[in-house]
């Protein structure tokens, strides 16, 4: 962390004349100019904030993004479209399934592809142990923010290793899954793999009721947290906030239910608000959703069906991805990722490349709306209230 | 509830966990991290790595044919093949040169689906890590080459599974090959002629024609 003192006048005129001083008192006093990042450990991955700080209290603050651009969209428009599937993987490194389906989803829905009942039900499966493993590791790592150091984020981690795990088997890597293809999967799910699924099902509630023992009642994580860094609803939608950080301010609105992709209609779950938008709602909202996902995962483990787990019409690719070459045209597929709407927009021209390629990340717009929260908090606060939007990196920059 | 109560709550939690640590086993809320390297986990089976290439019985005998496909499909294209060619220039099912670059390859085993051939598939080990870029990273035909047994030990299901089909294709062909070779003794009643094309070895099957 550099600091510089200065007055700062420029930055101060576009930081919407917000005046924090008292308006009593004589004495002049000067703004500071921080760069949080990009090699600090709060920022969650290689980003900077120039803060603007009157005092503790932050009067402005700008995100600076573009440290992990790697072309992503440019380079999948340059290979294959089953290629850019172990690129996916590597946008949200901590939810690889989840980005596997989203693309999944896109070039399904451009070459109107039917996917099988089993794939449907692994695929949800998949996804929801994904949002789990999400969901306490953001947790722990927003207690990390707080100054709770690596205890919180130890008990998640136990618990996302066991998920991890599951991932392996499956697809032979516990981050990097590239497990999804077009119209199917991988390799099927063994009755041996879904068995332990269930045993960490089974569990899970126990492990959760620990973690809120640990967390949600706890006097220094409620002050800290409780009316911090409130998103007003109306703001939310403006900005196009997505996942737990709008269903935080109080919007009804997941696209699981919004649009009932894959078979998420025939499951049961509720969608949990928050009442305020503060940082704690972000967190308990959280918490709450790890436990639908529970429940969809239990509905979805005695639901899930035999079966092929390859569409007919996509076996002859299955042994050469780079012979798939869809109609043309355009389609934009999206999922409740656990970060927030992760969607896939494409355009092909009938040849085995898409003509464009983008990703509707969720981190990066999630992110936009960081100043909006920050500004009037202490410099403490605006890194927790970064922690609760949880970002990653990798989805940011792409 | 008194103010602090949550707090010394939190705190039972981790008191009970680090009491556990010592008595209980993993699965139950103990240790669950192992001393690696004197301790390992188990491997998955379907763990994947870096690719490799199998072979049967001896290193010359390698299932590749250099067909290429693989570093078609390769999305960061870190396969580099090229074909074998004997004394008259003729191309040989065989490749001369087969180098797959670690530092780019990204372990998606895309390579391993794709081969028709059953050629080429992702290997269980990790400790790689060398201070040579081109020597140990950028790994030749020689040290890509494991044999079929090998991959029996790592992956047994896969392996089995690919073998008795192997197998299969081969008896098949032999089959074919025995008849037409009997049709053709029939034809020309030349019982030597046909003994030796029995004799014949097996050689690989064409590649899918693909476009
Ligand atoms: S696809 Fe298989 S047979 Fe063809 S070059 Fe690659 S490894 Fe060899
Ligand atoms: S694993 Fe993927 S990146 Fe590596 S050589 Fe095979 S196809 Fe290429």
């Amino acid at each position: 962390m550099t600091t510089r003192t200065n007055s700062l006048k420029t930055t101060m005129q576009t930081s919407k004349n917000y005046e924090v001083r008292d308006p009593q008192s004589s004495i002049e006093t000067q703004t500071l100019a921080i760069n949080v990042g990009p090699q600090h450990p709060s920022t969650h991955g290689v980003f900077r904030m120039n803060v603007v700080l009157d005092g503790e209290v932050v009067t402005s603050l700008k995100p600076v993004m573009g440290y992990l651009h790697r072309n992503h969209e440019q380079i999948a428009e340059n290979m294959s479209y089953a290629a850019s599937m172990p690129y996916t993987d590597r946008l949200d490194y901590f939810n690889s399934m989840t980005n596997n389906f989203g693309w999944a989803l896109t070039v399904e829905k451009l070459a109107a592809i039917d996917v099988p009942e089993r794939v449907e039900y692994v695929r949800v499966i998949m996804a929801e142990l994904t949002r789990l493993v999400n969901h306490v590791s953001a947790i722990g790592f927003l207690l990390n923010d707080l100054g709770a150091f690596f205890t919180p984020v130890l008990y998640a981690f136990r618990e996302r290793e066991k998920i991890l795990d599951i991932f392996e088997e499956v697809s032979g890597s516990r981050m990097m899954c590239n497990y999804f293809r077009f119209g199917g999967l991988r390799r099927d799910v063994t009755p041996a793999v879904l068995e332990k699924i269930r045993g960490i099902v089974n569990k899970f509630p126990a492990f959760l009721d620990e973690f809120e023992t640990l967390l949600t009642k706890n006097e220094i994580l409620c002050m800290r947290c409780q009316n911090v860094g409130i998103l007003p609803r109306d703001l939310a939608v403006n900005a196009s906030i997505t996942g737990p950080l709008l269903r935080a301010s109080g919007v009804n609105y997941d696209i699981r239910k919004v649009d009932g992709y894959s078979v998420y209609n025939r499951f049961e779950f509720k969608v949990p608000l928050g009442p305020k938008g503060d940082v704690y709602d972000r967190y308990y909202v959280r918490i709450l959703e790890m436990r639908e996902s529970l429940k969809i995962l239990d509905q979805a483990l005695k639901g899930i069906p035999a079966g092929e787990i390859m569409a007919k019409k996509m076996l002859p690719f299955v042994k050469s991805p780079r012979n798939f070459k869809p109609p043309v045209g355009e389609a934009y597929g999206r999922v409740e990722g656990p970060k927030g709407e992760l969607g896939f927009y494409v355009v092909s021209d009938g040849t085995a490349q898409p003509w464009r390629y983008h990703v509707r990340a969720p981190s990066f717009i999630n992110l936009t709306i960081l100043e909006d929260m920050c500004r009037g908090q202490k410099l403490a606060d605006a890194i927790v209230i970064l922690g609760s939007i949880d970002i990653v990196l990798g989805e940011v920059d792409r | 509830m008194f103010f602090g109560s949550g707090v010394i709550k939190g705190m039972l939690v981790t008191l009970k966990a680090f009491a556990a640590s010592y008595f209980r086993g993993p699965d139950k809320g103990g240790i669950f991290t192992v001393q690696y390297p004197e301790q390992r986990l188990a491997e998955k089976e379907n763990f994947r790595n870096f690719p490799f290439l199998v072979y049967d019985k001896t290193p010359d005998n390698l299932r590749c044919v250099a067909c290429d496909i693989c570093a078609k499909e390769c999305p960061p294209k870190c396969i580099t093949i090229v074909r074998e060619f004997d004394k008259d220039n003729k191309p040989l099912k065989r490749p001369a040169v087969f180098s797959i670059d670690h530092t780019v390859c990204m372990n998606c085993g895309i390579c391993e689906e794709a081969c028709p051939f059953d050629a080429i598939f992702m290997d269980h080990n990790f400790e790689i890590a060398s201070t040579d870029r081109q020597g140990d990273l950028l790994l030749q035909k020689e040290a890509l080459l494991k044999s079929n047994d090998y991959f029996n030990k790592i992956r047994p299901t896969d392996a089995s599974a690919i073998d008795a089909k192997r197998a299969e294709a081969e008896a098949k062909k032999k089959a074919a090959e025995q008849a037409a070779a009997a049709k053709a003794a029939a034809a020309a009643a030349a019982p030597k002629l046909a003994a030796a094309a029995a004799d014949k070895p097996a050689v690989p099957t064409e590649p899918p024609k693909t476009v």
